[in-house]
């Protein structure tokens, strides 16, 4: 391994959240952003092919070095972790409607929903999960959702576009039919392009 | 979680069934437990279809209303407002399929919004199984999950002005569930009387130890009185005490304006 390929192992093995390559720069004056791309891909390469217990990750926009799946329940049985609380099904409802169609209302969640959401709301922002990200500018200037980097790290995922497209899913919502709908129900007819 | 309604699994002629999730052992229960069962009326809905693998591109309205409202007699949602919400909907779906239809103009299906809906919750939900499966993936790979306990800070100095000691007696005090009520009684001091004692004493003797002022058993009001009678005598100048050691008795002394016997 390179000098820089140490100091990003070093770097990610200290930080106990995922760090971005625009963080991880900063560790060596000399170094480019593509030469610390370059420098993670061989550090992955190097875990991958000495069959290591670790892998780099990539997560929430950064980089984090993670036990591989195949040792979990090891680890867990160990009593070395504690895994996180698991989440109900109205959070993960809750949860999806924010992340494909963020910025969105309490409104819009309840209407897609059927049920009064501001409690699981409420739950999600205490978990970080989600965060207000704005106010709409209709009645009241009700408050917007989006999700948090943390959702991210909970669900595994670099980023929002690893998020299974809408047209992947084994009920992809047709575009409106003009002669079902009037031409208000036409906009939350569209799913949201992920 | 995924929708097993499929154009495929569709049958013909549905036959009606009281369904599953409707157990009688659970009925009369609180409602809390059911919405744990159901994430809410459309959750509900959908159930009532699969049950009977009905096509949610054509509901046969009346008879799901009808079972909807079974159901949530049953499962004793009566208090949950949004399952009332879709009752009332679905009751009102249930009789604008009944009205006439002219076959000239174009028709507007009433069910179109509710299966808008529905298909809307259905892909809801099944993002909402990936992100449970993504959750489940995500929680095999542990990050230095190692945290050290945070130090324990040194207790900040106590700072305190009477407007936070009064709330928190307030607090307190609030906070006894039976509070422990005193009647204070007035006890009737009688200081004329110990008055009328120090002068007789003081016109007998030209000295004398308060003690002698005193009745055999004396009360903490005989106590009070007399020393409240001795202040004032002391402030008229008719008498002057000195106490010759810490926790001595009193030594009374008669001073020159009263006259001696």
């Amino acid at each position: 391994m390179n000098p820089l390929c140490q100091l990003l192992e070093a770097a990610l093995f200290a930080a106990s959240r995922p760090v971005t390559a625009e963080e991880l720069v900063t560790l060596d004056p000399d170094a480019t952003l593509d030469e610390v791309r370059a420098a993670l891909d061989e550090l992955r390469e190097h875990y991958d092919f000495d069959n290591h217990g670790v892998e780099v990750v990539e997560l929430a926009g950064g980089y984090q070095i993670l036990s591989r799946p195949a040792f979990a329940d090891a680890i867990e049985r160990a009593q070395l972790t504690v895994r996180a609380s698991r989440l109900t099904p109205a959070m993960l409802e809750t949860l999806a409607v924010i992340a494909y169609r963020q910025p969105v209302g309490r409104a819009e969640i309840e209407e897609i929903r059927g049920v009064s959401a501001s409690g699981v709301l409420r739950t999600l922002q205490e978990r970080e999960l989600i965060e207000v990200v704005g106010r709409s500018e209709g009645l009241g200037r009700p408050l917007l959702y989006g999700t948090t980097p943390m959702f991210l790290e909970l669900l595994g995922l670099p980023d929002l576009q690893n998020l299974p497209r809408a047209e992947e899913l084994s009920i992809a919502l047709q575009p409106p039919k003009p002669e079902a709908v009037g031409p208000d129900d036409a906009a939350a007819y569209v799913p949201a392009d992920r | 979680m995924t929708n097993p309604v499929s154009p495929a699994t569709v049958l013909g002629p549905v036959v009606l069934s009281p369904g599953p999730p409707i157990d009688p052992a659970r009925s009369g229960d609180g409602f809390v437990v059911e919405l744990e069962a159901f994430s809410g009326p459309l959750d509900l809905l959908l159930h009532l279809l699969w049950e009977e693998q009905i096509e949610i591109a054509d509901i046969p309205i009346s008879r799901v209303a009808d079972q909807f409202l079974a159901a949530i007699g049953d499962l004793g949602l009566n208090q949950a407002a949004d399952y009332l919400e879709m009752a009332s909907r679905l009751v009102r779906l249930k009789a604008q399929m009944l009205l006439p239809r002219s076959e000239s103009e174009a028709w507007e299906d009433p069910r179109a919004e509710l299966v808008r809906r529905l298909l809307e919750y259905q892909q809801t939900r099944e993002i909402a199984h990936w992100m449970a499966g993504a959750v489940e993936r995500r929680g095999l790979r542990l990050a230095r999950g190692y945290l050290p306990p945070a130090p324990e800070l040194p207790p900040l100095p106590l700072t305190l002005d009477l407007g936070d000691l009064l709330f928190a007696v307030e607090r307190v005090i609030a906070g006894i569930l039976h509070p422990v009520l005193h009647r204070v009684v007035a006890r009737p001091l009688d200081v004329e009387g110990a008055t009328r004692t120090l002068e007789a004493l003081l016109s007998e003797r030209g000295e004398f130890l308060w003690t002698a002022a005193l009745p055999a058993r004396p009360t903490v009001s005989d106590v009070l009185s007399l020393l409240l009678a001795l202040l004032e005598l002391a402030r008229r100048g008719a008498c002057s005490f000195l106490q010759p050691a810490s926790f001595a008795p009193l030594r009374i002394r008669r001073e020159s304006a009263l006259p001696a016997a």
